[in-house]
């Protein structure tokens, strides 16, 4: 039924655009993070990494709220203009991914057997080889990363509506259209836009989960 | 297992990202009549102007008569006032006119224009267990502060809030206690909360005309005076805040108070709801409507 309006087609499709997006920047930020967190021993580490598991759980309202203030016109980064557009929808939900794929990451790489990186370094790898083979290792772990990034951002409403302002059109995602039909009254709209977004999370998380299982044998 | 898992991996989210540079997206290419110099036009609101549909279906004739983009931020009159005072948005579109007035004072708002009205009326269960029915909405707040029927307010500094707090203030009662309870919401999810919680609430007729088919709540008092529900739209001066659109604020005045728009309030919602939302106020004054 509502699968054929192009609206919510538009409105699909953005979801998957801004949190995919968000996704991909808080891979970048966040494996090298936790790679770097898992492998290096300094002082003050055991406090980053404390922050790290705190922003895993960092409220998105909290996240919306500081990234609303930093880009108002007259906010440090208002005058980048990005307010209600999906470039800030992009930021927030980059800002409340990157710490849970770091974390995850951090796991994942700590949990590689120690006895693999002496032998890899007993081989005599450099150093970009031993970390391409240290993150080949630990990529079940680093997928799950990813799909927990995802999985938190693309069902975030508090901090999207905050800093995108559910413009038509333009801002306007799954979580936020839902929000706004159940306050238009209209409840199969919303029911609707709520199975998409459950069809679409449950896709990607699928694709990953094949990505991280093929050729694995339980 | 090959190595490329995470390029692969990448290259799925690219596409799912595809077109989007930066994930500043342009959809609906639209055809402008003169391409203007500063393209988005912030307009704050309230929610009752976005949950009726009302501007669901102006915006769309703005642009296209304009090539303006309106970023519609739905939040409490409350919030847009703020948002005005902090040079956040370009033109608002509320309903709270003595707050307003503060704003227009100030020299904050400027092309302070009348655009529409409707009323407040207070809703309740059908069985009307504090008996307001057909009582005047101060005598109905005493009847039901008085058997202590359970209430519930928006509490979130929105237009209706501000006017049921004022209608409060006349009866002469500080509403607390455990029948009191604010909702925090916009005016649809009150409704739906009043409405479950087999509750009365103050809300503005349009919301309540646009939800009713959801709704467990009936008309208890209406037709005060004192619950005109008035619209206005403004600019925030420009000389204020250098970041404003003034051109785009300056032409959605115009369009909100222009004949064209004014007829199409006048229609709006008279197939779905049987009788209009709002009524068209444009060139009159606040005396008038009394």
């Amino acid at each position: 039924m509502a699968t054929a309006d192009p609206e919510v087609v538009d409105i699909t499709l953005r979801t998957l655009q801004v949190s995919g997006s968000a996704t991909c920047v808080a891979v970048l930020i966040g494996v090298p993070v936790g790679t770097l967190l898992a492998h290096t021993r300094f002082f003050g580490r055991g406090l980053v990494v404390s922050l790290v598991n705190f922003g895993m759980g960092l409220p998105p309202v909290v996240v919306g709220l500081a990234t609303w203030l930093c880009l108002t016109r007259h906010g440090p980064l208002g005058f980048l203009g990005l307010l209600y557009t999906p470039a800030a929808m992009v930021i927030a939900q980059a800002v409340i991914a990157a710490p849970i794929v770091a974390g995850f990451t951090i796991a994942a790489i700590q949990s590689v057997n120690p006895k693999l990186r002496l032998q890899l370094l007993a081989l005599g790898v450099d150093r970009r080889q031993y970390l391409w083979l240290l993150l080949r290792e630990a990529r079940l772990g680093i997928l799950a990363a990813v799909i927990a990034g995802f999985g938190g951002v693309v069902s975030e409403v508090g901090a999207s509506i905050m800093v995108g302002g559910n413009v038509r059109g333009e801002t306007r995602v799954l979580t936020t259209a839902t929000v706004l039909e159940v306050s238009k009254g209209n409840f199969e709209m919303a029911a609707a836009l709520s199975v998409i977004l459950l069809f679409l999370s449950f896709g990607i998380t699928a694709c990953l989960t094949f990505l991280q299982q093929r050729g694995k044998q339980p | 297992m090959s190595g490329k898992t995470l390029a692969l991996l990448m290259l799925l989210f690219l596409v799912a990202a595809g077109g989007c540079g930066g994930g500043g997206c342009k959809e609906q290419p639209k055809a402008p009549a003169a391409e203007p110099a500063v393209k988005d036009v912030i307009l704050a609101t309230t929610t009752s102007t976005v949950d009726t549909g009302l501007l669901d279906v102006l915006v769309p004739r703005f642009e296209e008569q304009t090539g303006y983009n309106v970023k519609t931020i739905a939040v409490g009159t409350g919030q847009a006032l703020a948002m005005g005072e902090r040079g956040e948005a370009d033109v608002l579109l509320v309903h709270a006119p003595a707050a307003e007035r503060k704003l227009v004072d100030a020299g904050i708002g400027v092309n302070y224009r009348l655009v529409m009205h409707n009323d407040f009326i207070i809703v309740g269960p059908p069985e009307d267990p504090a008996g307001i029915k057909g009582k005047p909405s101060v005598e109905a707040f005493r009847a039901i502060a008085g058997t202590k029927a359970v209430f519930v307010s928006r509490g979130d500094d929105s237009g209706t809030h501000k006017k049921e707090l004022a209608v409060w203030k006349e009866a002469g009662i500080t509403p607390a206690g455990n029948w009191y309870q604010e909702s925090g919401q916009g005016m649809g999810a009150t409704l739906l909360m009043a409405s479950e919680k087999r509750a009365y609430t103050l809300t503005d007729r349009g919301t309540y005309l646009a939800q009713r088919a959801n709704l467990r709540l009936a008309i208890l008092s209406e037709g005060d005076r004192s619950l005109l529900n008035i619209y206005h739209v403004m600019q925030v001066n420009p000389e204020k805040f250098a970041k404003v659109n003034a051109e785009g604020a300056r032409a959605f005045v115009e369009f909100m108070v222009a004949p064209e728009t004014q007829g199409i309030i006048a229609d709006f919602g008279r197939d779905r709801f049987g009788g209009p939302l709002f009524i068209p106020d444009a060139g009159k004054t606040m005396e008038d409507l009394d």
